[in-house]
């Protein structure tokens, strides 16, 4: 990996931790308000079905997620597994799996 | 006073722990207790030191379990008990005894970019630093380091990436890097930079809060981080 890439990786980690740290307190507040007086999956899709602003943010939230967790993750790879090349790889197809993951979930209260 | 029971690394990267009664003294330094068993005891026990006032940074070693430098640690600072177990530095290959080899802390200074590089001769005068600029305060306390090894032995992250540069390197490279004489920047950043480098650090501070002049590498690693990222931003690296 060039220096100039390390620090990209890097400034990325840092940038979506940033955008996470703001979407994680938006959930929660959410996921608060929403478990009063109980959880339906009828009271979850009727915010979320068809709200341009709620498929937003939970795009926004997921691509950070995509960003962020497959670089700390090929970090602990190579520390802890002593992985080098191999890393890179699994980090990568680790994002993607993600990213598919994420979105399935996302379009799925939208639409 | 009781004596103290003070058991010291004997061999190489093979040995084992030898028990000595060494007596306890008022105002005694772990670096005394060594030498007492040097000089009273038992002769062939190696281990380093120089100054002795905490300036030469060579008598550093592992003090219950916690690197120090051992010239200025009091026995009475560190032993609740009467025992004393000391070890050579973590992290460092083994001499012999107490005497760890240094060669790769200080070769990864050298691959940190830690030489200086000026673009004067001897014949073109002092340069003017002023002592208030943003450059020379950023540095103030991280060119106070005597290069003792305890930050670097204090580090996981080098127990996991044995080419992990290390804080002194790191530190030692910051320095540099705001080092308004010198020529060498962008190299120096592309050499801090990366899996080895000052990406690497977990800024757990560890060697912070161990290191015995009472430094901070690891805010100069995050100063290295912040001056990579822009370079590489401007694609100077
Ligand atoms: S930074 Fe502190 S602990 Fe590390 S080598 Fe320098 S003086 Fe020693
Ligand atoms: S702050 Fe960084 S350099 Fe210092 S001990 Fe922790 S990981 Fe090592
Ligand atoms: S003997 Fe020089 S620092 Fe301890």
């Amino acid at each position: 990996m060039s220096p100039q890439h390390s620090a990209y990786l890097w400034l990325a980690q840092r940038v979506t931790a940033l955008v996470l740290a703001a979407c994680v307190i938006v959930h929660l507040i959410t996921m608060i308000i929403a478990v009063q007086g109980g959880l339906t999956a009828g009271e979850i899709l009727a915010r979320t079905q068809g709200s341009i602003a709620w498929l937003l943010f939970y795009s926004v939230f997921v691509v950070a997620i995509v960003v962020h967790a497959p670089i700390g993750l090929r970090n602990i790879a190579r520390e802890h597994l002593r992985w080098a090349k191999g890393a890179d790889i699994a980090a990568v197809l680790f994002g993607l799996l993600l990213l598919v993951l994420g979105f399935r979930a996302v379009w799925g209260v939208f639409s | 006073m009781t004596d103290l029971r003070v058991s010291v690394w004997r061999g190489d990267e093979s040995g084992d722990q030898e028990y000595f009664d060494v007596p306890r003294k008022e105002n005694q330094t772990i670096l005394d207790v060594v030498t007492y068993i040097q000089r009273n005891l038992d002769p062939t026990l190696s281990y380093r030191y120089a100054c002795r006032v905490g300036m030469c940074g060579s008598c550093a070693m592992s003090v219950n379990g916690v690197a120090r430098w051992t010239c200025r640690t009091h026995v009475d600072k560190v032993c609740d008990t009467d025992e004393l177990e000391l070890r050579p530095l973590d992290n460092f290959p083994v001499v012999k005894d107490l005497v760890c080899d240094m060669q790769t802390f200080f070769n990864k200074q050298k691959k940190a970019g830690g030489a200086f590089q000026g673009s004067k001769s001897r014949d073109d005068g002092l340069a003017i630093i002023k002592p208030d600029s943003k450059g020379r305060m950023a540095v103030d306390k991280a060119i106070e380091c005597i290069g003792c090894g305890v930050c670097y032995a204090s580090c996981d992250i080098i127990k996991w990436n044995p080419d992990y540069l290390g804080p002194a390197a790191l530190n030692r490279a910051w320095t540099l890097v705001e080092d308004e004489r010198d020529t060498r920047r962008v190299d120096r950043l592309r050499a801090v930079s990366g899996d080895a480098g000052c990406h690497a650090c977990h800024t757990q501070m560890s060697c912070t809060q161990r290191c015995p002049k009472l430094l901070s590498p690891t805010h100069s690693i995050s100063g290295l981080k912040r001056e990579v990222t822009r370079a590489a931003l401007k694609g100077e690296i």
